[in-house]
């Protein structure tokens, strides 16, 4: 019997929502879940109307609150950010009227978008999700095909439930080995961006594999996946397994019980066949990766806490060259010097790359007993409202005050500056966040993405501190 | 949307690798719900001195001839960064409607393509002395593109051939709106759905049926 020619998973998920072939390397997917935010949302909604459309399955849409709401206890639609309130309505508005269900302000669901989409099981393993932001990857984490996309293709996906998408190119980065102690999967993916480039994956679809994604949980997963688009690649995914399978048990959006078993029996399937093709192999040994740190605007200027900043005059290319001389002259640290020791002004824990509750654990347990150093700011930020719940039961919200913390309701917060919600005077800052661009967290506001490991030990020491120096010590 | 098809104008040229779409259209800028003002917010926190509206001179697109601007030449990974589409109505509403770079952001180069804005990927090993030919031939520094042909005609006149997607090509060419041709395929789209929904039924449950389930949880 002729054998069907080997598939990568992201591939048999291609075939498995192609409604047409379009040519031109370009299929039209149908898309199974559609996420807004406040941000764009009621851009897009509005513009569906505008052109005298409507929602194509509204079913099949959600909504969330969680770029422009403040993150202050006791917040109101009135946010800091400037012309927030007429986002905040016209969402609500663009949803109610368009039937789609939104978790606003208040409900114990809210969060940021790309945190609740799996913790309610409204992503699934295998689904298509798309949404209108760039870190919409972090899904991938249990292997669903996920991706950023914009206002305009938004309207498309409301309008017609599908999109036309390029083929990417299949690119496969297998981690194997022991990860050290402190070492987590925000360190194996910024050494990976470090190694291979913040383009390394362009035009590509990243399948993650290997001993040491496997031994990841699905949460660790999430983080992996969520940079992949700061690597420059289309999306990132791990193939569903039994801790995908154990992940999805219990979601409230998840498979009806009736459909559980014949969901569990697809969603095995999903796996790269032997002998499928990837276009670039990428291998990288898990147990040789250090914590990471940032030390420019982009997250491939990222080194291990334990090396120096590198020069730019070891750069040949000049374009090269002279984006590492602006990036150093912004951050303003020294060249040929590690960034250990150098003082912050304040760290914030937060945002789809660290906010589970996993994240918040590590974390707290380096503070347990501890207090961040006299005159950093820090801040901590649960991804939803109910990894607060579970922080809170587990009395991690505490050690987290007690550490000198403040301790906020659910939402992107500093993740990003707005023009509202500020780190004050502050102008270095260690942050579990994924961008380190000019200006992200405020006005020349100096960034340096690490794990939550790596920010809590820097913000007991106030200088950037290497998280193993505080377990042994 | 307005069909590209040619164009021939001032081409400023940006040196610098990873161009953001925060850089492009910084996150406080972005404050209305509407669509239109993003022309003098581009790139504002290099455009201006900071904290101000004061122009800085030293911005490329603060000097002549580059502040009558229509394409803009960039670095490698232009325009990654937030899926944010007000970075390209900022590059238009500013007058530009053509980037040409080594590479771009995937997400940011589809707003590009759904706006009528011409991304032109070319090599690096082309870029490199087109970059140092417009720093260099200040008033002269014109360059001409012809979607139809695809080629890129640089200040010192040699042309370079492009690469394309033919969709997007088209959809640049006709100004197509992409929503109605994709709603031409409803009977496609539907027949999908049908056959989709005995395979993954569960896909399809309907949100009445989810908010009960909520409730009960108690989630
Ligand atoms: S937390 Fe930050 S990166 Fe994530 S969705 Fe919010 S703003 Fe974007």
């Amino acid at each position: 019997m002729a054998q069907a020619q080997p598939a990568t998973l992201i591939e048999k998920l291609w075939r498995a929502h192609e409604v047409a072939d379009l040519g031109d390397d370009t299929s039209l997917l149908h898309i199974d879940r559609l996420f807004l935010h406040e941000r764009s949302g009621g851009r897009m909604l509005q513009g569906v109307a505008a052109a005298g459309r409507t929602a194509f399955d509204p079913a099949m849409i959600f909504g969330t609150l969680d770029h422009i709401i403040d993150t202050d206890p006791g917040r109101t639609d009135q946010t800091k950010f400037p012309g927030g309130p007429e986002f905040i309505q016209q969402f609500r508005s663009g949803t109610a009227a368009a039937g789609i269900r939104t978790f606003d302000l208040g409900d114990p669901n809210q969060g940021i978008v790309h945190v609740i989409a799996p913790e309610l099981g409204i992503a699934q393993p295998g689904m298509t999700l798309v949404c209108g932001d760039s870190h919409t990857c972090t899904v991938g984490g249990i292997g669903a095909l996920a991706w950023g996309i914009g206002i305009t293709q938004g309207e498309h996906v409301i309008s017609t439930q599908c999109l036309a998408v390029k083929r990417p190119k299949m690119m496969r980065v297998r981690f194997d080995g022991a990860l050290g102690a402190c070492v987590t999967a925000k360190d194996m993916i910024l050494h990976l961006i470090r190694l291979h480039g913040a383009r390394g994956g362009q035009g590509c679809a990243i399948e993650f594999c290997g001993s040491a994604v496997a031994a990841l949980s699905c949460e660790a997963r999430m983080t992996l996946c969520n940079m992949a688009v700061e690597f420059g690649a289309w999306t990132g995914i791990v193939a569903p397994d039994e801790k995908t399978i154990d992940f999805m048990r219990g979601r409230p959006f998840g498979p009806e019980a009736g459909h559980w078993a014949n969901a569990e029996t697809w969603w095995r399937t999903l796996h790269s066949d032997q002998g499928a093709r990837f276009d670039i192999d990428i291998a990288i040994d898990a147990s040789a990766i250090a914590p990471q740190v940032t030390w420019g605007t982009s997250s491939e200027q990222s080194i291990g806490i334990d090396e120096a900043v590198p020069s730019p005059d070891d750069v040949a290319d000049p374009v090269a060259r002279g984006s590492a001389e602006k990036a150093l002259g912004y951050t303003g640290v020294t060249p040929g010097r590690p960034l250990t020791g150098l003082p912050i002004e304040a760290a914030f824990i937060g945002s789809c790359t660290n906010s589970r509750i996993e994240d918040l654990r590590g974390a707290a347990a380096l503070l347990r007993g501890r207090h961040v150093a006299e005159g950093v700011k820090a801040i901590c930020v649960p991804g939803s409202s109910t990894v607060k719940r579970m922080a809170e039961a587990e009395g991690l919200d505490r050690i987290f005050a007690d550490a000198g913390f403040e301790w906020r309701e659910a939402g992107c917060s500093l993740c990003f500056y707005a023009g509202g919600d500020s780190f004050g005077s502050a102008r270095r800052v260690i942050s579990s966040t994924n961008r380190n661009f000019e200006n992200r967290q405020g006005v020349g506001v100096r960034s340096h993405l690490a794990s939550p490991l790596t920010v809590a030990a820097s913000a007991v020491a106030g200088e950037i501190s290497d998280p193993r120096d505080l377990v042994t010590r | 949307m307005e069909p590209f098809v040619h164009l021939k104008g001032v081409a400023a040229p940006l040196p610098i690798d990873n161009v953001d779409t925060d850089a492009i259209i910084p996150s406080r800028e972005t404050q209305s719900v509407s669509r239109s003002g993003y022309g003098e917010k581009l790139f504002a926190n290099w455009r201006y001195l900071p904290g101000t509206r004061e122009i800085n001179a030293d911005f490329v697109l603060n000097r002549e001839p580059f502040a009558q601007a229509q394409l803009l030449v960039g670095g490698r990974n232009f325009g990654c960064g937030s899926s944010r589409e007000a970075a390209v109505w900022a590059l238009s509403q500013f007058g530009i409607r053509c980037v040409i770079a080594p590479s771009f952001g995937t997400i940011f180069r589809n707003n590009c393509i759904r706006n009528g804005l011409l991304p032109v990927t070319l090599p690096i090993e082309v870029i490199e002395p087109l970059l140092s030919d417009l720093q260099a031939c200040v008033g002269q520094a014109i360059v001409e593109i012809d979607l139809q042909a695809c080629t890129v005609t640089g200040p010192d006149g040699a042309v370079h051939r492009f690469e394309i997607g033919a969709l997007d090509r088209e959809m640049l060419l006709s100004g197509a709106d992409e929503i109605a041709i994709t709603l031409q395929k409803r009977g496609l789209i539907e027949a999908f759905r049908n056959m989709d929904r005995t395979q993954r039924p569960w896909v399809y449950q309907d949100s009445q049926i989810w908010a009960e389930d909520a409730r009960e949880t108690g989630t």
